[in-house]
């Protein structure tokens, strides 16, 4: 066999649980209704081409690209805001930690606008605030990066719906089929249990899983709260042997 | 025999939303100055062994309207049938074909990869599959990423005794995922993604 391929990548994945991400066709969340396919998911295992995937080097990494309060900075001024460390690990589910993985992340700013052209909030942008940073796990999985606490904003679904904070996540892994975007909730939030996309999702404990803590013990002291967010990937029932590909 | 089972409930998915674009492509949506480039949007570094060809793919709803905030990544083998992947956890490589692309949407909904025809890789049931292009679509009102593959009108041999392909069990639904080919000084392999409606595309629980 030639090429890059991590150890154990073609270990077979376990099967996704699709009553624990939310379904498709979720009417609370209007967007989804043109946008949800109405047959079934053909169930296939996933073959070579999904249980590899891209990797990337930590070479690929520019020094700001894990600090949100600098790295759109014009002129070396801070973004406004409820400083943050947000922090956690990447593991798959049978806990091991992912190492070397990208992790890219994108929120809005203290006031809750997007620095997008299609967002048309009256929430001022802040001119130090780009939105978007990335990282890549070290060799116990870890990620950590600084920003500032996104403002909630409101959005048109039905007449008056409103976001909860949240800070969006994108995790390569290392197969193609693990891989996942999700979002970031803060700890005590009320809004969390009003929002229809968290709604999408079915099990409260799913939800609970979105929902970062606040973690006294790693803030920096008179600088920056933080915040933890663990990640979990699909797992794979076993690591692969040069004579067994298929895994177990 | 034991049957292993998950320790952890793998974290569950949400939508990218309409400004995925400030995480995935900030370039594209002008937050400049932060990385230099669109992570994704070149896959050919160099020369590279076999056919240059675009891959290019629409992305429509089930009201026939264009997904212009769509995303989609696609991950392929190279010409010889290999996965090599962007490069090494701890290497400064920069290989001549990454195997992996991103592309934003643009309002027609449609998207453009520059890569190259992929060679064969081996099935599950020990067989080669037919050459295809794996693809990842993220967007608004989509909760969960759709997965589905790319494949080419003009390998109907190989198609036809396609593992993935042969699980597709109305045969008119396979057609749903054979991109069409349209000659030029670079190929192009034009695919229609249809999310929902009377030409809904196959999607997989891979």
């Amino acid at each position: 066999m030639s090429g890059i391929i991590l150890p154990g990548a073609d270990g077979v994945l376990f099967q996704r649980d699709r009553d624990w991400h939310p379904k498709a066709d979720t009417p609370g969340y209007k967007s989804t209704t043109f946008r949800a396919p109405k047959h079934s998911l053909l169930a296939l295992g996933p073959t070579k081409s999904e249980l590899t995937g891209p990797t990337f080097g930590h070479e690929k990494l520019g020094t700001l690209d894990n600090d949100l309060i600098r790295n759109f900075s014009q002129d070396g001024t801070d973004a406004i805001g409820q400083r943050l460390v947000v922090y956690g690990q990447v593991l798959d589910e049978n806990a091991r930690p992912v190492p070397n993985t990208l992790v890219e992340y994108w929120q809005a700013n203290a006031g809750g606008r997007y620095r997008h052209k299609k967002e048309g909030y009256l929430a001022a942008l802040d001119p130090n605030f780009g939105g978007f940073g990335r990282s890549i796990t070290d060799e116990n999985g870890f990620y950590h990066f600084r920003t500032i606490k996104p403002g909630a904003y409101p959005w048109p679904n039905t007449g008056n719906d409103w976001r909860p904070a949240h800070i969006h996540f994108s995790v390569f892994g290392h197969a193609f089929a693990q891989r996942l975007i999700t979002q970031m909730y803060f700890e005590g939030d009320p809004m969390i249990w009003q929002c229809p996309i968290v709604g999408t999702i079915p099990d409260k404990s799913a939800i609970d899983q979105l929902i970062a803590r606040l973690d006294r013990h790693n803030t920096t002291p008179m600088d920056a709260l933080a915040y933890r967010f663990d990640i979990v990937l699909r797992g794979r029932r076993s690591t692969m042997f040069e004579n067994k590909l298929e895994g177990n | 025999m034991l049957h292993p089972t998950p320790i952890l409930k793998e974290t569950p998915s949400q939508t990218a939303g309409p400004y995925v674009h400030i995480g995935m492509t900030p370039n594209f949506c002008d937050i400049t100055g932060v990385i230099d480039t669109d992570l994704g949007k070149t896959m050919l570094n160099g020369a590279i062994e076999g056919e240059r060809i675009d891959i290019v793919l629409r992305l429509i709803d089930g009201a026939g309207v264009p997904l212009s905030d769509g995303v989609v990544e696609i991950w392929q083998a190279d010409a010889s049938g290999n996965f090599l992947g962007p490069t090494t956890p701890d290497s400064n490589s920069a290989p001549a074909f990454t195997g992996w692309g991103r592309q934003p949407a643009n309002e027609t909904g449609e998207l453009r990869f520059e890569t190259i025809k992929p060679g064969r890789v081996p099935g599950p049931d020990g067989k080669l599959m037919a050459p295809h292009v794996a693809l990842w679509i993220v967007a608004r009102g989509i909760n969960i990423g759709l997965q589905t593959r790319l494949y080419f009108a003009d390998e109907v041999e190989a198609n036809t005794g396609d593992f993935v392909l042969n699980k597709i069990m109305d045969k008119r639904r396979r057609e749903t995922l054979i991109a069409r080919r349209e000659d030029g000084p670079v190929p192009r392999y034009v695919l229609d993604i249809h999310l929902q409606g009377e030409k809904e595309t196959v999607f997989f629980d891979m």
